[in-house]
This record gives C-alpha cells, structure tokens and sequence, in this order.
C-alpha cells in the first residue's frame, strides 16, 4: 500500500513536471522564432525596419526625396500613392506604367501589414482600420513618437525643415535605423529622452 | 541585336557622346512628330513665361525652380531641394538618358504649364540647354 502511495505521488509529479516543461518550450520556441524573424530581417544589430532594396523605387523615388521604407505604410497606403502619382503631394511625379508596376510590388510586399516587424506592427495598429494614410507623419505611431519635438528643431531648423526629411536625424535611416540613440539634430546634437 | 546593344553601351559610357546622341536622338523624334526648326532664344523666352500653378496659388515659371540663369544650381520653390543647373555645359550628366529627359519633360511641363509641352517646345528647350 506504501508502495503504491510511493509510485502515485511520483506519477503525479511527474506529469506536473513534464507539463510544465512543455508549456515552458513551447513558450520558449515562440519567443525564440520571434527573435530569429527579427534577426533574419536585417537589423539584429538595432532597431530598425528593412531599408529599402529595389533599385526602381530608389532611382525614381529618391531622385526626390528620402526613400522612405516600405514598411512604413500598410499595403493599401502605397497602392493609393501609387495610383496618384500625378498629384504627389503637390508635384507631378508620374511614371511609365512598367516602373510603377515594379515600384508598386515591391512596396506592396514590403508594407507594413505584411511583414514581421516591430515598428511596422506599431504602426499598423496605431491607424485605423479603415484609414488610408499617405505620409507617415500622419500615422498616430509616429506622432506619439515624435511628439516631445520642439517646433524650433524641425520647422524652424533650416538643415531639417519637415520631419518628411528622415535623414536630417536619423543617421541610420538608410541602413534602416531609427534607433533613438542614432539620433542626431542638426545645430542641437544627439536627442535624448 | 546583342552587338548593337553593346554599340549602344560603349556610346553611353562616354558622357559627351552619349549627350550628343540622347539630344539628337529626341530632336530627330521631335521633328518626325511634326516639329520643324529649333531655336533657343524660343526656348529661353518660354523658360520666363509665367503660368499659374492651381495647387501653388502663384504664378510660375521654369526659372522659379530651375533659376533664371540655367548655369546655376536652383531650388525647388516649395521643398527647397537643390536642383542642379540645366545648362549642358555645366552638368552634361543630365542628357544621357532619353527616357530621363522625356519623363522630366511630362511632369515639369504639366506642373508648370497645366499641360504637356509639344515636340516643338521640347526642342527648343533642349537646344537652349545646349546652348548655354
């Protein structure tokens, strides 16, 4: 009888165990994929999205501007910019209609709504549902983010001029880095919170 | 096929003939569109004239953005970004590419004019940018 009460409680701490060790590894495993998604998409180093890699959207687009990365915007923002080229903003940047093509997929298969990435994913939830947003600025993500900017070291900054000019600051935003630490403001130096 | 695009290639890596034939090339298509003798005293009176332009409010020119004296380095009128002057002599890079200047031509011409230029106005523009 001894015996058998012996055998039962080792049973039954043995289940508990094992039970909790897989609940520990499957957790474990999901954390671990997670991370290797993160690191596979080019920035183990920091935090930061995919810079941009399609040679079309980098000779027409940053012709003019900074190219700014794909997942920035969800997938229906690009598809909207795309279909209105000849009112970009205020300026006439149509394309022939193969460049847009190319332009367009690339963007489209690296927006934010499609690929695993931490700043995509905040701003993809920051907008609403059904909002189309064409300048990241407009994103609540990127507002909350910049919200403690004083007027003076953007707008009234003659080398920033608009936060559309990533660049100015954000050192790393070619490589895809928009760590805060790389932050830069020019005539005010490194930003820290 | 393959070798005239390799006669092609070697032409484009030498900037000044690569200019000359990008230009020619447009200017023979021009004509062949309708256009007949170009002049760059036409093009440097269209590059002053003045259009409105709806989104801006205000009246503009080519030298709004491109500045009056094509030998210098200009400044986009709402985004401030350099523009790099449009004489050939001074930045020659800007007429390799056939498709590069046509596809300037569209979008300046619309934002600018309100339309698109005739093959007639885009050879004078051309000539005068050759010009000076």
């Amino acid at each position: 009888m001894k015996q058998k009460g012996l055998w039962g409680t080792l049973l039954f701490f043995g289940c508990i165990t094992l039970s909790m060790a897989t609940l520990a590894w499957s957790d474990g495993w999901g954390w671990g994929e997670h991370e290797e998604q993160e690191g596979k998409g080019f920035l183990r180093q920091t935090a930061g999205v995919a810079p941009v890699m399609n040679k079309a959207y980098e000779n027409e687009c940053a012709a003019c501007h900074f190219a700014y990365p794909a997942g920035f915007l969800p997938e229906r923002s690009w598809i909207k910019i795309m279909g209105t080229l000849d009112d970009h903003f205020g300026e006439n940047a149509e394309l022939d209609a193969q460049t847009i093509t190319e332009i367009e997929t690339y963007l489209r298969g690296h927006a934010a709504d499609q690929i695993p990435n931490r700043f995509s994913r905040s701003i993809v939830r920051s907008i609403g549902s059904q909002d189309v947003p064409l300048r990241i600025t407009d994103t609540p993500y990127f507002r909350r983010k910049h919200r403690e900017m004083p007027s003076r070291m953007i707008k009234g900054n003659p080398k920033v001029r608009s936060f559309s000019n990533c660049l100015s600051c954000h050192t790393g935003a070619s490589r895809g880095s928009f760590d805060e630490h790389s932050v830069n403001i020019p005539g005010y130096g490194r930003w820290d919170d | 096929m393959k070798n005239f695009i390799m006669i092609i290639m070697l032409f484009l890596s030498q900037t000044a003939i690569a200019n000359e034939n990008s230009v020619q090339t447009l200017l023979d298509q021009y004509h062949s569109e309708g256009a007949t003798r170009f002049d760059a005293n036409k093009g440097k009176t269209m590059w002053h004239e003045q259009h409105f332009q709806e989104k801006l409010g205000k009246q503009v020119s080519c030298a709004t953005c491109h500045t009056r004296n094509i030998r210098k380095t200009g400044e986009h009128v709402r985004t401030g970004k350099l523009i790099e002057a449009m004489a050939a002599s001074v930045n020659p890079e800007r007429f390799q590419d056939t498709k590069k200047i046509e596809k300037w031509f569209k979008r300046n011409c619309k934002w600018t004019w309100g339309r698109e230029c005739s093959p007639q106005e885009k050879g004078d523009f051309l000539t005068f940018f050759q010009s000076q």
